[in-house]
């Protein structure tokens, strides 16, 4: 159960990720679980010159960069592309951050030391054993989350942000520069994905080939959930995790990935809106 | 197809000829094994290009499909049966030319197992109603969805077939028997027959893409076409968008499955790194490279990418390269580089024709 939850709450970010940058610009970016690998990757090798805490923190600043340039060098420039030419320009940018980080890094599997403790340190809640990461991950993603709900609700910033999402012609009337916006979204979905890719990092190892199954369950996530609604993504985030940790109890070991897949598709196929999300006609599907 | 694809097919046929007796003349004939395999995927391609290009509609999953054709041949045709050999239905099976004996090739003993044809059959059939399946409720959905779906698609395949027994695991599946196509013509990748190989590759493209263009310019492809320009416009026409999608999708998946069959008695093996997510994307890239819609752009960047590939001239960094060429092709010159050269071309003559009167923007 708190595998579940800590697992899903990767997802719950990798799902927000993904819909701060579809409503801020419109495209999904396959991507999405790239950024994560890249947190966990550059905060391991940060670590042997710097502290731990100032690992985290370079790396994710790094990330945050790394999401802004892409979103300078390419979609800017590919603004009046069709959508399918978006969807394969995320993807050929997934596979060259993969084999970048497969040669910058190697295949070998790494992982950050564990925050507070070390692996077989546990603390006792209602009889359970739990790692510290584990509250680490919680605690981590939901002062994320809710950093980023002030963020949009309440600063000028975050306001802009929505507006460009719920309307960008009328933003740019109101003198809101929306390129930068979308820059602004990459950058912290970008940043985001970092955060989540470090605190991860010491239970699940960080590899450089874990970015398309994240961004797979990440978008199974935002789906659930509801594309552009990024609160309801966080409890999509935490069912898929949670649905995964249990499908081990009824199948394999080795087909978990298959069964989150196979809710991914269900959801796809049944609602395509999301649990939570109104049907809005024609939108999503025709027919 | 008009006059001038004819005129493309046999030049596309002399190329072919004239490649086999340079490498067989200059003693390098092992380069005709890579060029087969690149045919075959280029079916892959091809079909894909039908699905994308012509009808907007991108799909992750074809590397699946290929897999699916290619584990369903190699599983029928090694799998052994001898358990049922005592059974009614094996000895009619055996009498129609379904079920064959065979000698182990480890041990000596015989077994049980699919003919070939049988296999590709079944393979066909297979596919057909995993298409359907899949295509039915994914095609409904539109460009990020669709992507996704059929991602999430190879994505469960691939691991079945990693974690299934029955296809191998890991190691894939080897020792798959050749193929006695037609009397006399067998699939098999032995060298003797890689001439006869090579050529009867090179024949099933040619008649795929003979096949995809007369389809493309029937009623059926306008079709497609209208539904690629606009779906809700092609809906108020009358088109039922739902059906002809899905018919481009099985033919597409078919395709796929029949490449991923042929390989498979070609390599006498296939394993489970034909169904990832890498392969999908290649073939993606591929279709981009070669212009979307462009059949003979594809098969020229396809049958060249997968050569190079397959030969290994890009080491290490086989995926990044594919990965590189995609984002380029798209970033700068997303109607392919075809289109543009096309163009120019036509500019240059137009020009000379009408002495630089013609004004250069609108060619």
């Amino acid at each position: 159960m708190f595998s579940g939850i800590t697992i899903g709450s990767i997802y719950a970010v990798v799902a927000i990720g993904f819909n701060l940058i579809y409503s801020a610009t419109g495209i999904l970016n396959f991507a999405q679980g790239e950024f994560v690998m890249l947190g966990g990757m550059v905060a391991v090798s940060m670590l042997s010159v710097v502290s731990l805490p100032l690992a985290v923190a370079g790396s994710v600043i790094l990330v945050t960069l790394c999401g802004c340039l892409l979103e300078l060098l390419f979609f800017r420039r590919l603004r009046r592309h069709s959508i399918l030419h978006m969807i394969i320009i995320t993807i050929g940018l997934s596979i060259v951050m993969q084999e970048a980080a497969l040669h910058i890094w190697d295949e070998k599997v790494r992982s950050l030391p564990y925050f507070t403790g070390n692996e077989i340190s546990t603390v006792q809640i209602f009889g359970a054993a739990i790692s510290p990461q584990v509250f680490w991950v919680l605690g981590t993603v939901s002062a994320a989350i809710v950093i980023l709900h002030l963020f949009y609700r309440y600063s000028l910033y975050g306001r802009a942000m929505r507006a460009c999402s719920s309307n960008p012609e009328a933003a740019m009337l109101a003198g809101i520069n929306i390129a930068n916006m979308r820059t602004v979204a990459f950058g912290l979905s970008a940043g985001l994905g970092a955060l989540a890719g470090c605190v991860i990092s010491p239970s699940a190892m960080t590899q450089y080939d874990m970015g398309p199954g994240l961004a797979i369950k990440g978008f199974a996530a935002a789906i659930l959930g509801g594309l552009g609604n990024p609160m309801a993504a966080v409890l999509g985030g935490l069912a898929v995790g949670i649905c995964e940790s249990f499908s081990i109890i009824l199948v394999p070991a080795a087909y978990k990935d298959v069964s989150a897949f196979a809710i991914l598709l269900l959801v796809l196929f049944v609602r395509p809106n999301g649990l939570f999300g109104k049907p809005s006609g024609g939108h999503v599907r025709e027919c | 197809m008009n006059r001038r694809n004819y005129f493309h097919l046999l030049l596309l046929a002399a190329a072919v000829i004239l490649i086999q007796l340079c490498a067989s003349g200059l003693n390098k004939e092992f380069y005709l094994t890579q060029l087969t395999m690149s045919a075959y995927y280029s079916l892959v391609v091809l079909g894909l290009c039908l699905l994308m290009g012509c009808a907007g509609q991108a799909s992750l999953g074809h590397g699946a499909f290929f897999a699916i054709g290619g584990y369903m041949s190699a599983v029928l045709t090694t799998h052994n049966l001898a358990v049922w050999q005592k059974a009614v239905w094996a000895g009619w099976l055996q009498r129609a030319g379904v079920l064959v004996l065979q000698d182990n090739l480890f041990d000596g003993t015989s077994q049980l197992v699919f003919t070939p044809w049988a296999a590709f059959l079944a393979a066909m059939v297979f596919t057909i109603v995993i298409a359907i399946l899949v295509g039915y409720p994914s095609l409904r959905l539109k460009g990020h969805y669709l992507a996704m779906a059929t991602l999430g698609f190879s994505l469960i395949v691939y691991r079945l077939l990693l974690a299934s027994p029955l296809t191998g695991s890991a190691d894939g599946i080897n020792g798959v028997p050749p193929w006695p196509i037609l009397p006399g013509l067998t699939v098999s990748g032995e060298k003797p027959l890689r001439i006869s190989n090579y050529y009867l590759s090179w024949l099933i493209a040619m008649m795929a893409l003979v096949l995809l263009m007369n389809l493309v310019h029937s009623r059926v492809g306008r079709a497609l076409r209208a539904i690629h320009d606009g779906e809700t416009a092609a809906n108020a026409m009358g088109i039922n968008t739902g059906r002809f999608k899905l018919m481009a999708f099985v033919v597409s998946a078919l395709l796929a499955a029949a490449a991923g069959s042929f390989l498979t008695h070609y390599n006498a093996g296939i394993g489970p790194s034909e169904a990832s997510a890498m392969k999908s994307v290649r073939y993606v890239t591929l279709v981009a490279v070669g212009g979307m819609d462009n059949f003979w752009g594809s098969l020229l960047m396809s049958v060249l990418l997968n050569f190079l590939s397959l030969r290994g001239y890009f080491g290490t960094y086989d995926h990044a390269v594919f990965g590189i060429i995609l984002i380029l092709i798209i970033s700068l010159m997303p109607d392919g580089p075809f289109k543009p050269l096309g163009n120019l071309i036509q500019r240059l003559s137009t020009n000379r024709i009408a002495g630089g009167k013609e004004k250069h923007g609108s060619a």
